[in-house]
């Protein structure tokens, strides 16, 4: 191990973001209610700071830091764009609502750590690392869904934390036998001792492991909280948690594939294509009747993981795993967060039917509502088609084919119901819900959904710059 | 160079971007009057087009630039004497179409932009060498009509286009697995057609090569629509609006056939002649059954609709004898496939006119219903003679285009399956019976109209701009019937090379 890489600068952008979420704290105790706006401004400033950071970083060639607990290379750098700019994302559209809250500050401060937990989880190779991340992620996720202090709130922060903290103490444990089946924490090393390791002491740790990264990353069969959390809190606060964790965990686990159980005895790659495949449909199959449009996305998602969860699969079995998952997770992110930015924009409007006239009242808002959903579902030229395609094209690559064939049936039947919100919106009628709107979430939306189809169309340079080899 | 494909294929889209930067204020007729304008536009282009492509020359006006070059995927258009028929009547039907709506009413912004955007998609598919390319067009002509047929339809609308939607998209999905599976047995990987046509990636491969063509088929003959996967199609054309379904039947039905002749056969040679038998039934079926159901209709418009399964079904049944046996001779299979394409130009003018007809139908009377009508030709004599050369040349007449190209199908057919050509040929006798009992229905016997509450007791003659937009349709069928040479001389080329392709 050498001894010469503690240099913080590799961490640059985790450390922007550490840094200002304390500057953040301590601001916020100082300055009156109607200036906290300047925590969230030094949030937004960090978020930018940092992706520029990560962006100068992922010219350069693959390094870790820290011996070998922290990598830097396209899995760490596009994880650290697409969490930075998913952050910036969620303080945009909860600017509005949150101006002159009496915890303003405590928010944004709130919403820094948990991007940084995702960060963190996202770049580390070393499984004790993972632990903090995934702790780190999640109590300030907590936090946020009980954040109203309401009814509602109150009862998504609970089962939040309830299953968060039993999946969270199943993930210790699998690290401990992980442990003691491969003394060591660090993913090459660990890859190499488990190759000779008993298979039933690394199959315990490796689903202990799965149990913590499915919960934060929402996928089944760990994902009895997504629909409860996402309803009950705000609309912002669950636009943060359908994406950020997830991004982290998501990355975590195809890193731990294609270090550490690609030469295990295990079936690694049948075991996450069948979680994919489960999830994707249970997802489905969840969000076919919901009236509630925060519980429909929140179904949503749950099936999004299903398809993330695809190239993570044929992590080491396809060439085009790496392109495939962290173009999809760009693409995702932006499209999910571009929909949530419509729900923000139109807080009175809760269920399906109170979007009905929105084409009339707000043609651009409704334009966007559509794009994004169909974006969702994968129609061209939107990035998530890209990236399915991608996605679909590694799986059959890695001879997953019925995967394949799955993901293209549970794409259908999320058509239902993505169409089911979109024919009221454009169909005649005017609901009270749609009176009031906020401003600075509609600028998001429609930011994210260009980026959304721009993303797609421009998808060429961005799929080179995703191919460079993962850190050793 | 002057990238014509390029600008032929996104003026429309930029059009309708044009429409929505105008005021919300403006006045319908601007709307109106620069919608028909871009697609007089358009069709002048592809005039152009035409004029400057030499026959049999091949892949002409061909455009290629770097578009996600690590996925394989580059923007490649070009055309060839299969897809410029199909251009050229796109660009008609839109300007027909554009001319039918003059006196549409209800948000005729979002209506001519949605038609403008339609129309981009439907020539960027025609024009596409690139499979993703293709699939981007063939998905985006799903969401711009579904919007059509929700937004505009009739009562039923909303049911219609979500089934319209959920099948055709089961289609689409179908269709990009395979696209898929031809671009992992290419060695490099790619989604060029051109280059996957030259590379024939699953020669050999016979199980592979049956699943992708299983998938592409699949994902065609839902669009084309063949039976059994043709259920979505009556109620769609029945709750659309008149020029949603013209374009549907004149444009979109054909974007199933093109693709068979533009990718399953020449990528997918072995397994096209391998299980050609397959489609020759699935042809003989989808003629037949369409017939046979098309008759028991009292609906003219479901009844219309029912005819274009009847008429698709030719085009499977040219399109499998083409492969089924390599014995007959090579004159006889280019005539099946030269009768395909030309059934598809010659069933977009008059299905696209038949349709429009529906459309003025229903906009005197409010209803589709035949039983409700009599006598029409003593009031309306111009659309009584309309729809009398719409229905006749549809049922294959001599002197019309319809004739021409079934005849060049049964003739070509006939050698390599006897069987399912002569059955075939019992579907122009029913489809004979079906028009003829219509015109009789509609047109003869004393004067009736229906007399729901709201309708006018009158029935007035076509209008100005309702005979523009069907004449020059009925026109050049009728042109096509007596002097389709210079339809043939672009069309002839080309189906020999496909054949060449098809018998490596």
């Amino acid at each position: 191990m050498t001894e010469m890489n503690e240099n913080p600068l590799d961490l640059l952008p985790e450390v922007l973001l550490a840094a200002s979420a304390v500057l953040g704290l301590l601001l916020g105790s100082w300055l009156p209610r109607a200036r906290q706006w300047v925590v969230g401004l030094l949030a937004v400033v960090a978020c930018v700071a940092g992706i520029v950071a990560a962006s100068v970083a992922a010219t350069e060639p693959s390094t870790t830091a820290f011996g070998e607990a922290f990598a830097v290379d396209p899995v760490t750098g596009a994880s650290r764009i697409v969490v930075l700019g998913g952050t910036l994302l969620v303080l945009g559209v909860s600017f509005r609502p949150l101006r002159g809250d009496p915890r303003e500050s405590e928010f944004y401060v709130l919403v820094q750590l948990a991007a940084l937990g995702a960060l963190m989880m996202a770049g580390t190779q070393d499984l004790l690392l993972f632990a903090a991340a995934y702790l780190l992620a999640s109590i300030p996720a907590y936090t946020l869904a009980g954040f109203r202090k309401d009814g509602p709130g109150t009862e998504a922060a609970l089962k939040f934390y309830v299953v968060g903290a039993l999946l969270g103490v199943l993930l210790l444990a699998g690290v401990t036998v992980l442990y003691a089946a491969g003394r060591a924490t660090l993913y090459p090393m660990l890859g190499d001792a488990l190759r000779d390791a008993p298979e039933p002491l690394v199959a315990v740790g490796a689903i202990g492991l799965l149990a913590g990264v499915l919960f934060k990353a929402g996928g089944v069969p760990a994902h009895f909280w997504v629909p409860d959390a996402v309803q009950g809190s705000s609309a912002p606060v669950a636009a943060l948690l359908t994406t950020l964790p997830k991004i982290g965990a998501l990355a975590a686990l195809f890193r731990v594939g294609d270090d550490v159980f690609a030469g295990s005895p295990l079936p690694w790659p049948a075991l996450i294509a069948v979680l994919a495949a489960a999830s994707m449909t249970l997802g489905n199959l969840g969000a076919f009747f919901q009236q509630d449009v925060k519980r429909l996305l929140a179904y949503s998602t749950i099936s999004q993981v299903g398809y993330l969860l695809m190239p993570v699969a044929v992590v080491d079995r396809s060439d085009l795993a790496q392109q495939a998952f962290l173009y999809y997770l760009a693409a995702y992110t932006v499209t999910n967060l571009g929909a949530f930015a419509v729900v923000c924009a139109l807080p009175q409007a809760h269920t399906l039917d109170d979007y009905r006239g929105l084409a009339r009242d707000r043609p651009l808002l409704a334009a966007s509502l559509v794009v994004c959903l169909l974006g969702l579902v994968g129609t061209p030229p939107t990035a998530v088609f890209l990236g399915k395609l991608q996605a679909f094209s590694a799986v059959f690559d890695g001879g997953y084919a019925w995967l394949a064939v799955l993901a293209a049936v549970n794409t259908v039947a999320s058509l239902f119901y993505y169409l089911r919100w979109i024919v009221p919106v454009v169909s005649r009628g005017a609901s009270p819900g749609l009176a009031e709107g906020d401003r600075t979430a509609r600028v998001v939306a429609y930011a994210a959904t260009v980026v959304s189809v721009g993303l797609g169309l421009a998808g060429g340079p961005v799929l080179d710059a995703l191919a460079g080899p993962m850190s050793p | 160079m002057i990238r014509l494909l390029t600008a032929l294929v996104f003026a429309p889209t930029a059009v309708a971007l044009l429409l929505f930067a105008l005021p919300r204020r403006t006045a319908p007729a601007v709307f109106r009057a620069v919608w028909v304008a871009a697609s007089a536009v358009e069709l002048a282009l592809v005039v152009v087009v035409w004029a400057g492509y030499e026959p049999g020359g091949g892949m002409q006006f061909e455009e290629r630039a770097r578009w996600i070059p690590g996925a394989g995927v580059s923007y490649h258009v070009g055309v060839d004497g299969l897809s410029l028929p199909l251009l050229a009547l796109t660009c008609l039907l839109f300007l027909a179409c554009a001319l039918y709506s003059l006196r549409e009413n209800r948000r005729i912004r979002e209506f001519a932009a949605l038609f403008l955007f339609l129309q981009t998609t439907c020539l960027g598919l025609f024009v596409a060498l690139d499979l993703i390319l293709f699939f981007v067009f063939f998905d985006l002509s799903i969401v711009a009509m579904y919007f059509v047929i929700a937004g505009w339809g009739h009562r039923q609308a909303a049911r219609a286009a979500l089934k319209f939607f959920l099948y055709t998209f089961i289609g689409s999905l179908a269709l990009l697995l395979g696209f898929i599976g031809l671009y992992l047995a290419a060695s490099p990987h790619t989604f060029d057609i051109v280059e996957l046509t030259e590379q024939n990636p699953l020669a050999g491969r016979s199980v592979y090569g049956a699943l992708v063509l299983l998938a592409v088929v699949v994902g065609l003959a839902v669009k084309t629509p063949t039976v059994p996967f043709h259920t979505w199609l009556p109620p769609a054309h029945v709750e659309a609006p008149a020029a949603g379904s013209a374009i549907l039947a004149g444009v979109l039905l054909k974007m199933g056939t093109y693709g068979f002749v533009r990718i399953a056969m020449p990528i997918l040679p072995e397994a096209w002649r391998e299980y050609a038998l397959v489609l020759v039934v699935i042809g003989v079926v989808s003629v037949l059954h369409g017939a046979l159901v098309a008759l028991a209709q009292t609906d003219f418009k479901r009844m219309v609709a029912y005819t274009s399964v009847n008429h698709m079904g030719y085009i499977v049944l040219a399109l499998g004898a083409a492969a089924a046996t390599a014995d007959s001779s090579e004159q006889a299979r280019s005539l099946a496939v030269t009768g395909a394409v030309t059934q598809m130009v010659s069933h977009g003018l008059l299905t696209g006119a038949l349709f429009l007809l529906a459309g003025v139908l229903h906009e005197r009377g409010r209803t589709y219903d035949m039983g409700a009508y009599s006598g029409l030709a003593a009031v309306a004599p111009a659309f009584a003679a309309m729809t009398g050369v719409a229905a006749f040349a549809s049922l294959g007449l001599p002197g019309f285009s319809g004739f021409v190209a079934e005849f060049q199908i049964f003739t070509g057919s006939l050698g390599p399956q006897p069987l399912a050509t002569a059955l075939s040929v019992l579907g122009i006798v029913l489809t004979a019976g079906l028009f003829l009992r219509a015109l009789r229905q509609v047109f003869t016997g004393p004067l009736r109209l229906p007399d729901a509450p709201g309708t006018p007791r009158v029935f007035p003659d076509m209008r100005g701009h309702e005979s523009l937009s069907v004449a020059p349709l009925l026109v050049l069928a009728v042109v096509l019937g007596v002097a389709p040479r210079f339809l043939l001389d672009v069309v002839e080329p080309a189906s020999r090379s496909v054949l060449e392709l098809l018998a490596r």
